[in-house]
C-alpha cells in the first residue's frame, strides 16, 4: 500500500536482543497491548515502523501532487472547494504521520531529506498522471478506497501513536472516497463524452490501484514479522480481494466496466477473481521508472527549496525574540 | 544557510465547552504564535475544538515506563480507597 517498498527491500536485521525483554515485549503484543514511544521495543520493530510510517507520510505528501494538478481547473466552485479541502487533508495526514514516526526517534529533517534525496520510497500510485477531470473522480473512489481498506486495520496497529494517527486519517478519508464517487456518478450520468471519459479513467487506473496493495503474498518477505508484531493484520492478497469484492458492485452501479474481461465471480466463495497483475510494471514504477517519478520528485524538491527562505526567516525571528526577551529579563 | 531543527510542540484541544483540553498530537514550529496557527490548520479543520494549547515538548516531564511498578503499584493494595470496599445495609438504600 502506501508503504509497499517494505515488501521488497532489505532483509530483516535483528541484532542480539535481550531475550527476556523480547519475550516480554511479544507477550504484550499478544495481549493486544499498545506499545508507546518510551516503552522498550526490539530495534527491528523500531526500524520497521520508522520506515513504514515515514513511507506512509511521504505517500500522503506526494499524493497532493496528482490532485493538485486539477484544483485550478475543477469544473465548478463546489468541486474546487472540495478538492482543495481534500488536498489539505492529504497534507494534514502527512503531518500526523511524520509526528508519529518522530516518536520513534527519527527527526523530521532527516525523514524529509531521505524523501527529497529519493532514498525513501512512497506509494507507486502517485507516479501516474492525472490526464482528465475524471481521474480526480477515480482517485477519490478507488485510490482512497484502497487506502481505506488498508488503513482501517492499521487503526489497531500495535504501535500507539501510529494507530491513533490512523484513526484520524480514516475519519477524513471517507469524505475523500465519497467525493470521488460523486464525481464518477455525475460523469457516468452525463453526456456520452463524459461517460467515455469516466470509463477511460477507470481503464487507466484499475491495475495500478490493484498494485497499491503490494506484491502477492507468495513474494512478500516482510509480512511474517509484521504480522507477528501486529503491525499488519491482513495480508496483501486478502486486502486486495476485499477491495475488488467491494468495488465490483460500485462500478456496476455507475454502469462502467472494469477493464478485466476475464474477471468472474467464484460461485462457491462469492469472491471476484481477477486476472494476473503485471508485477513488472509495479517493479519498474517502484524503481523510479514510472510515468511521473521524475516530475514528482522534482516538484517536491522545488517546493522545499523555494520554501527555504520562509524556514530561515521564521527561525531568525524566533531567535531575535528570544534574545530580546533575555535582554529584557537581564535589565 | 542551514536552518536549525524546528522545535517540537504538543497540541491539546478542548473539543467542547466544559471538557478538559486533551492531547491530540504534535507539530513543529519556530515559535508559539506559529505553533498555535499550525495547530489550528493541522488539528481543527472540521470544528474539532473551541480552544487550543500548545506546549513545547521539551517542557514536559514524563514518568518513566520502566518504573511503572514503583510509581503505581502502591495504589493497588489500597482497595479501601474505593467506595465498593464498604458495605451498606440494603435497608439504608442508595448511598
Amino acid at each position: 500500500m502506501y508503504t509497499q517498498a517494505l515488501n521488497t527491500s532489505e532483509a530483516e536485521d535483528r541484532g542480539i536482543e535481550d531475550a527476556a525483554r523480547a519475550a516480554q515485549f511479544q507477550a504484550r503484543i499478544d495481549a493486544e497491548e499498545r506499545i508507546e514511544p518510551n516503552d522498550w521495543m526490539p530495534a527491528a520493530y523500531r526500524k520497521t515502523l520508522t520506515r513504514q510510517i515515514s513511507q506512509h507520510a511521504h505517500s500522503e505528501i506526494f499524493g497532493m501532487l496528482p490532485e493538485g494538478n486539477w484544483i485550478t481547473r475543477a469544473p465548478t466552485l463546489r468541486r474546487k472547494a472540495a478538492l482543495l479541502a481534500k488536498v489539505q487533508d492529504e497534507c494534514g495526514h502527512g503531518l500526523y504521520l511524520y509526528a508519529a514516526a518522530e516518536t520513534l526517534g527519527a527527526s523530521r529533517e532527516e525523514l524529509v531529506d531521505l524523501m527529497l534525496s529519493g532514498k525513501a520510497k512512497y506509494s507507486s500510485i502517485f507516479n501516474y498522471p492525472t490526464l482528465t477531470w475524471a481521474d480526480i473522480g477515480v482517485i477519490g473512489w478507488l485510490v482512497d478506497g484502497a487506502a481505506i481498506m488498508n488503513q482501517i486495520p492499521l487503526c489497531r496497529c500495535s504501535y500507539g501513536p501510529y494507530a491513533r494517527a490512523m484513526i484520524r486519517v480514516c475519519k477524513e478519508e471517507s469524505f475523500h472516497q465519497r467525493q470521488g464517487y460523486e464525481i464518477m456518478l455525475t460523469l457516468s450520468r452525463g453526456s456520452k463524452e463524459q461517460k467515455a471519459m469516466a470509463q477511460d479513467a477507470l481503464n487507466r487506473w484499475w491495475w495500478p490501484v490493484l498494485m497499491m496493495f503490494g506484491p502477492p503474498d507468495s513474494a512478500s518477505r516482510h509480512s511474517d514479522t509484521s504480522t507477528k508484531w501486529k503491525i499488519k493484520r491482513f495480508s496483501n492478497d486478502e486486502l486486495r480481494q476485499k477491495f475488488v469484492d467491494a468495488t465490483v458492485p460500485q462500478a456496476r452501479y455507475l454502469g462502467l466496466a472494469i477493464p478485466d474481461a476475464s474477471m468472474k465471480q467464484n460461485e462457491a466463495t462469492g469472491h471476484w477473481e481477477y486476472s494476473a497483475i503485471d508485477w513488472d510494471e509495479f517493479k519498474q514504477v517502484l524503481a523510479g521508472n514510472g510515468p511521473c517519478n521524475r516530475d514528482r520528485l522534482a516538484a517536491r524538491r522545488k517546493a522545499h527549496e523555494e520554501g527555504a527562505w520562509v524556514r530561515e526567516a521564521a527561525a531568525a525571528y524566533a531567535e531575535k525574540r528570544k534574545l530580546r526577551q533575555t535582554a529584557q529579563a537581564a535589565e | 544557510m542551514a536552518t536549525p531543527n524546528t522545535p517540537l510542540w504538543e497540541v491539546f484541544i478542548r473539543s467542547r465547552n466544559g471538557l478538559a483540553h486533551k492531547h491530540c498530537g504534535s507539530l513543529h514550529a519556530t515559535d508559539a504564535t506559529l505553533a498555535l496557527q499550525a495547530a489550528r490548520d493541522v488539528y481543527t479543520r472540521r470544528g474539532e475544538g473551541l480552544s487550543i494549547w500548545v506546549v513545547p515538548s521539551s517542557a514536559i516531564t514524563a514518568s518513566d515506563p520502566a518504573e511503572k511498578g514503583m510509581m503505581f503499584d502502591p495504589a493497588e493494595s489500597k482497595i479501601y480507597r474505593h467506595p465498593t470496599f464498604y458495605e451498606v445495609p440494603d435497608e439504608v438504600g442508595h448511598m
